[in-house]
């Protein structure tokens, strides 16, 4: 693992950071039946590398569609999603598997833990898609889960964990292969507050590492601690602002995580060598547009 | 190979779910020790059936008095015999014995029963190969001079004197009091023809004394004459020879029909494979049936868990999985399980086989052939497949999204 940072890529002067994500008037409409559902209606914004950010609205606004096209579970109808530069309608469905697999977390609702399998195992999933060996997997879950406070509960299965137990097994198995994005759609929506807000203090010190943290809530106490928030109304974006009471500028930035580095060097490499890994949180050009974003509103 | 790093998955995961994967080892190993068990009795009647007839002798041909059809039932003689007993004009045959078959009620002291009585001579028991336990069979000298003597099937033996010696005791036979001077070995058969529920006297006792059988044209009726000819090449041409003899004997006319039949073994033993083939045919459709249930079995606990599988299926595709990865790790998990079952439901198949064979009065045996354990295990293991590998074969299909979501 090499020491560079995103900004280290960064050949427009005009913008520090390179958007990690960046959202192009992007569509979802389900069709059932004879009536259409849109549940994305023109949706736009970018994410860069290390940023907070919460997305919040009404139930039924679209954040569980939006939050399912970034993490490459789902298409779009229409729209552009570049997610580290790359194009996301361009990529095949075992690219897609292998991003979702090195450079997404992605942390449910409702944990989605696999039924009467231990935390080790759990945790070890993404690393066995990874093609990592079983010994090795087996060190680096065991890692992943002391990183979450669970060092003691490898053995455990999920009817043997607490709700907060289970939530943190499933933010232990986003963490393991060290993912530049974690993604969490209502991470705290199945958690007593207590246990809520000791997730919270987890995204925290994610943050505080690096890792570009996008999470979906209709809770303002879980929206506050973000640097920034989205606020979705009817699959649009009705408002998207900086928040200063929350995490913010001030706080540093480094040491980011090596992930973040691994996805940049990466997109250094692209250029001489077809790597299978794509290049989350590569250098591209930042657009005007992209910063212009956070001013417009 | 790939497909060892599958093995671990598909275990941890029939570990994780063992009741689901008992269930549908359930339904595997149901269906081929149901399909191996009837075949298997099937084959084992057919062989013992087989078995049976070829130990009664070979190259035999059978003459019985009467024919279907035929008016007069009683037309088989001793004066027949004693032509058919000519060896200047029978030099095919080996050897002939004259049979007279009826019910009697044998007593010693207070032990009684009716048993079928067989009138006959020497050559009978040389024929069919008969093992005597205690004894001798009847000899010449006895049929020659008319002697109450008696020799006892197994069965009859024991039915009498228990445990007692029966050698040398006198029991009566109807009115008449006979020694017993032999008592067979037991064939392990049982039923209707066979020797261990049957009794032996002289012929001529048989048919003056004990029964005073009717005579035509001054010579006794009897029920049928055993014929044993030298090589089975000599088979039919024997009983076209007796055949064509007898019709002139007994007048019959050039339209009228046999008033006797001819039997020989072949025919006997096709007859029992065209029985045993029937009863085979008709164990196998009991068998299919419940390989059909058995796979019923594995369709409901594969369905019932298709929902959970289609989500997990979800989960292992958000975290990275490609679609060969879970048709692999699936194909895997479905191979374990009918293998496992499979060989559970041989092993069932075995064990019931071999419990079977200990019962004593059983007389057939479950064979269980190796072709049927082919099928059973190429239809098991193929519909453990099928329904093993359908939810799987659907959710590959399905975006990781949609496979979480499905209900
Ligand atoms: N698979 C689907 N099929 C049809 N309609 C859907 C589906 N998923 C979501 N929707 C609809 O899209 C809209 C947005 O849903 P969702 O993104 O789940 O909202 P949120 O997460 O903000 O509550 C809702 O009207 C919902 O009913
Ligand atoms: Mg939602």
């Amino acid at each position: 693992m090499n020491q560079n940072t995103a900004h280290s890529h960064s050949e427009d002067g005009a913008s520090h950071t390179s958007p990690v994500i960046l959202v192009k008037e992007l569509t979802k409409t389900y069709i059932m039946g004879e009536t259409e559902v849109h549940a994305l209606r023109s949706v736009s914004f970018s994410v860069n590398a290390g940023e907070y950010i919460a997305i919040i609205g009404a139930s039924g606004s679209g954040k569980s569609t939006l939050m399912n096209m970034l993490g490459l579970l789902d298409r779009p109808t229409s729209g552009s999603y570049r997610i580290g530069g790359v194009e996301a309608a361009e990529l095949s469905k075992d690219r897609m598997a292998d991003l979702r697999n090195t450079q997404i977390g992605f942390v449910f609702q409702r944990f989605n833990l696999l039924a009467r399998t231990t935390a080790l195992k759990q945790v070890g999933l993404p690393l066995f898609y990874a093609g990592v060996s079983g010994r090795e997997s087996a060190k680096r879950a065991a890692a992943a889960l002391a990183r979450v406070g669970l060092g003691d509960r490898l053995d455990h299965r999920p009817e043997e964990l607490s709700g907060g137990q289970q939530q943190r097994v499933a933010v232990a198995r986003a963490l393991v292969n060290n993912p530049g994005i974690v993604l969490a759609d209502e991470p705290t929506g199945a958690l007593d507050s207590h246990t809520g807000s000791e997730l919270l203090a987890l995204f925290d010190e994610l943050h505080a590492q690096g890792i570009t943290l996008v999470v979906v809530t209709h809770d303002m106490g879980v929206a506050a601690r973000a640097q920034r928030i989205i606020t979705l109304r009817d699959g649009e974006v009705l408002e998207d602002r900086a928040n200063f009471a929350g995490q913010n500028e001030a706080l540093p930035a480094g040491p980011l995580s090596a992930s973040i580095a691994n996805g940049a060097q990466n997109g250094a490499a692209a250029h001489g060598s077809n790597h299978a890994q794509l290049a989350v949180g590569a250098a591209m050009p930042a657009t005007a547009a992209t910063g212009g974003n956070h001013e417009d509103l | 190979m790939k497909i060892f790093k599958y093995l671990g998955v598909a275990v941890e995961s029939i570990r994780a779910h063992k009741m689901r994967a008992i269930l549908t080892m359930l339904g595997i190993i149901i269906g081929i020790a149901a399909v191996l068990i009837t075949v298997g009795i099937g084959s084992g009647t057919a062989a013992s059936i087989t078995d049976r007839i070829e130990s009664s002798g070979t190259n035999l041909l059978t003459v019985s008095s009467g024919n279907r059809g035929s008016s007069s039932s009683a037309a088989l003689t001793m004066a027949d015999a004693g032509v058919i007993l000519d060896a200047t004009r029978f030099p095919t045959v080996q050897l002939a014995a004259p049979q007279y078959t009826s019910n009697a009620t044998l007593t010693n002291g207070a032990s009684a029963g009716s048993y079928q009585v067989m009138g006959t001579t020497p050559a009978y028991a040389t024929m069919h190969g008969l093992d005597l336990n205690a004894g001798a069979f009847l000899t010449a000298a006895q049929v020659e001079d008319n002697e109450n003597v008696v020799v006892l099937g197994a069965t009859v033996a024991t039915d009498l004197f228990g445990g007692q010696e029966p050698l040398g005791q006198s029991i009566r036979v109807g009115d008449a009091l006979f020694t017993v001077t032999g008592v067979l070995a037991s064939t392990g058969s049982s039923g209707f023809g066979s020797s261990d529920s049957m009794v032996y006297v002289p012929l001529d006792v048989a048919l003056g004394r004990l029964f005073n059988v009717t005579r035509v044209r001054g010579s006794y009726t009897i029920s049928g004459i055993g014929i044993q000819v030298k090589t089975q090449e000599d088979l039919d041409p024997t009983a076209l020879q007796v055949e064509q003899v007898l019709r002139l004997r007994h007048g019959l006319g050039a339209d009228d029909e046999n008033d006797f039949s001819i039997s020989n073994q072949a025919d006997l033993l096709e007859m029992a494979s065209d029985v045993s083939g029937s009863l085979s045919a008709l164990l196998g459709g009991i068998g299919a049936v419940s390989l059909v249930v058995g796979g019923i079995g594995i369709m409901n606990i594969m369905l019932v868990s298709v929902t959970e599988r289609t989500r997990e299926i979800g989960l292992r595709k958000a975290l990275g999985a490609h679609d060969r990865d879970i048709l692999l790790q699936f194909l895997v998990e479905a191979l374990v399980l009918c293998t496992l079952g499979g060989l559970i439901g041989i092993a069932l198949s075995y064990s019931v086989a071999w419990g079977l064979g200990l019962i004593p009065g059983l007389s057939s045996t479950v064979v269980i052939e190796p072709w049927a354990v082919m099928l059973a295990l190429a239809v098991s293991t193929g519909s453990g497949f099928v329904f093993g590998l359908y939810p799987a074969l659907r959710a590959t299909q399905l975006d990781p999204i949609e496979a979480l979501r499905y209900e």
